[in-house]
Formats: structure tokens, sequence, C-alpha cells
């Protein structure tokens, strides 16, 4: 499919160059608790593209209607409700992933991605390059969580997705060398690994400043 | 009230809204670059915590519980908190407008903070536990105590971060690093100092 120059520098954007995470600065809290390990931090960046993509839509659809005065409270509402039904399905589907991300996900409603793209973006702009802009936006904030929560499982606890990557009999328990490094279970290291992720970012597309 | 004062403690440090749990991280680092704002935006976020919470809990016990309509408060507790977040600036316009002024334009920011929302939802979460937990929540004076600790847990970090920035002005950081990125390391310093509280029970 040719994607126009336009369409492709909205969906692409926010991968890379105008990463949500590491470059506006929105949407940090949830980054940052829900890193521990891989499966509730790829659950979470899928709800998170799943309600950006669809309230920019609907906001897209509505923005010729909504008086300016009360629009953050239409935005809430919106937003407040696409939430409540991703947490029910998660709740019949995924249980222990919903109990794993408690309020997190609750706290998507006050994600300030969603009121950054809907105020920046969808307020002023059609129903499909909304719903690419939340896309892009969605896997952006996506990626990052991931790549986080990789280096914090992996390291933390030996893992990924649950399945053991570091063998048994390399732990000092079994006779070998190996210990994790409880440190990363710990809320302060997710902090420093993002702080490191905005450094190489900062680093590899310093032309741009 | 022994358990009362344990929660209001426990907020405060253990518990931090900043250092455990990452609420309302956006507003943290945006607006933590000198002390004078910080503490501004401290005290607004505490104060409409202190109305938010325990009307999100009488919400929560008297109305969404007899009536089983869990389900619906995510869209009930945001829209309590912006509703009395514009009622209170409404109020402090009218009666304080220099105290207006100086919060001006944190006040409708704060509808949405992530650490007054996740306060009502860990609320709600502390509702279920049992009353001997020193993390529940068993009636409306728990309610005020941990709003009340919460929200200076919250004030104590910006104001701890904005002080640390203002210094870090005169240090020599990689360029890559400067602003965001020190921040971020900084504040994950400040997490592990925090860590040590994690213990704490009275």
């Amino acid at each position: 499919m040719a994607l126009s120059q336009k369409t492709k520098e909205t969906l692409l954007g926010p991968l890379n160059a105008n990463n949500p995470v590491v470059v506006q600065v929105l949407g940090i809290c949830s980054a940052l608790a829900v890193t521990v390990q891989l499966k509730p931090a790829l659950v979470m960046g899928v709800a998170v593209t799943i309600i950006v993509a669809m309230s920019n839509v609907i906001i897209s659809l509505l923005r010729n209607t909504i008086p300016m005065r009360i629009r953050i409270i239409v935005q809430l509402v919106v937003v407040a409700a696409l939430v409540t039904l991703v947490s029910e399905v998660l709740k019949a589907f995924a249980y222990d992933v919903a109990m794993q991300l408690s309020v997190y996900i609750g706290l998507i409603i006050t994600n300030c991605i969603l009121m950054g793209r809907l105020e920046a973006f969808a307020m002023t702009n059609k129903p499909w390059d909304s719903f690419l802009d939340g896309l892009g936006n969605g896997l952006g904030y996506a990626w990052i969580l991931i790549a986080v929560a990789f280096v914090r499982e992996l390291f933390g606890a030996g893992t990924l997705l649950g399945f053991r990557i570091i063998p048994e009999s390399w732990y000092v328990a079994n006779g070998g060398f190996y210990e994790n490094c409880g440190m990363m279970m710990m809320p302060a290291m997710a902090l420093i690994l993002v702080g490191c992720i905005i450094w190489a970012h900062r680093s590899l597309n310093k032309e741009e400043k | 009230m022994e358990h009362a004062i344990s929660l209001f403690v426990r907020s405060i440090f253990a518990d931090n809204m900043i250092f455990a749990f990452f609420l309302g991280m956006c507003s943290y680092l945006a607006v933590s670059k000198t002390v004078k704002t910080s503490l501004g935006l401290g005290v607004a976020v505490t104060f409409v915590l202190l109305i938010t919470l325990p009307v999100n809990y009488l919400l929560q016990i008297y109305v969404l519980n007899p009536l089983n309509l869990g389900y619906l408060s995510f869209i009930l507790f945001i829209a309590v908190i912006a509703a009395i977040v514009q009622i209170v600036e409404m109020v402090v316009e009218k009666f304080s407008p220099s105290l207006y002024a100086s919060l001006g334009i944190f006040l409708p920011l704060i509808a949405v903070n992530c650490a007054i929302m996740g306060g009502s939802l860990f609320m709600q979460q502390r509702i279920l536990l049992d009353p001997e937990n020193a993390k529940a929540i068993a009636n409306i004076g728990d309610a005020f105590a941990y709003a009340l600790g919460s929200g200076l847990g919250w004030l104590v970090a910006i104001c701890c971060l904005a002080g640390i920035r203002e210094k870090m002005e005169y240090n020599d950081v990689p360029k890559p690093l400067q602003g965001l990125g020190i921040t971020f390391i900084v504040v994950g310093l400040m997490a592990m100092a925090f860590m040590c509280f994690s213990g704490l029970n009275i």
C-alpha cells in the first residue's frame, strides 16, 4: 500500500523522532509502573494503543460539535467509557493480567498521552489521520514499555514472558555463579532505565536540535 | 485513630505516590523547575485530593456498592474529579484572588493528574482489604488520613526534586542527558533513598 508522505509522517513519526514517552514526556506514570514483567507491559501497550486510536477517532468525529469550554470533560468521558470497556474485557479474558495491572488500567484515563493527542491532534484533524496518529503514538508508547520490561524481567528474574532464559544451573543456589539482580525489580530502576533510553535516544537524534 | 495515623505516615513515606507508584509523574517532571511553583502545585494537589478522595469514598460505599454498579466507577470518579476541580477553581478565584494568581494554570491541569485519580482507585482497592491490614481504609476518617498523607507525600517529593534541580543548574551534565534524562536518573536515586522507609510501621 502506497502511503503518502504526510500519512507516513503521522504514523511513523511517534515511533522514533516524536516518541510520546521519551520526547513528548507523556504517559510516564504507567510506563514505569507496569514494566516489572514483559507480559503486563505487552498487554498495557496494546490496551493503550487501542484506546488512543479509538478515542482519537471518536473525538475527531465530534470535533465540530464539542463546545470549546467543556471539551475536557467530553474528552474525559469518552476516554473513561473506552477504558471501562477495555477493563471489563481484560477481567473477562485475562483475569490474572488484569489483577497484576490493578489500578493502572483505570489510570489510562488520566494518561497524558490520551489528553495530549486528543488536544493536539484529534481536535483539529480528520478521523482517518487521527486514527493513524493514535496508532502511531500508542505503538511508540508500547515499544518503550516493552524495551524497559525486557531488561527488567531478563535481569530481575532471568525469565521472559515467564519462560526461563537464564538456565537454572547457573545460579549460585545450584552451584553456579549467577545471581538475579534484585534492584531491577525495584521502582527506582525503571526510572533509571528510562533515563538511559532518553540518553541514548538523544545522542542518536542529535542533529534535530 | 491509631490506624488512621499509621495510614497517614505510611502514605507519606512508604507508599509515596511518586516513588512507589509513579503517580502524577507528568506534572511532577514538567513543573519541578523551581521550588516556589512546585510548592504551589503540591499544595493544590493536596487540597484537591483531600476533597475528591472522601467524596469518591462516600460514592463508592453508598451509591456504587449497594447498586452493584462497580464497573461505572471510572466514569463516576473522573467526573467527580473534573467537577470538583472546576468548583475549587471558581471558589478560590472568588475568595482568594492572590492564591488563585499563584496557582493559576495548575488548577485545571490537576483534573488529569494521575495522583488524584490514582488516589481514588487505590482507595477503592483498599476498602476491600481486611480492616486489620495496615493499608485498609475502613471509614471516612481513614479516607481523609490517606488523602492528606498522599498529598503531602507528593508535595515533599516535588519540593525535594525542585531543590535538587535548582542546584543542578550549575553542574556539568553530558549534553544528551541534560534536562529530562538526568531528571529521570535523579528521581531514580531519590526513589532508592525513599525505599528505606518501606518497612515503616507505627
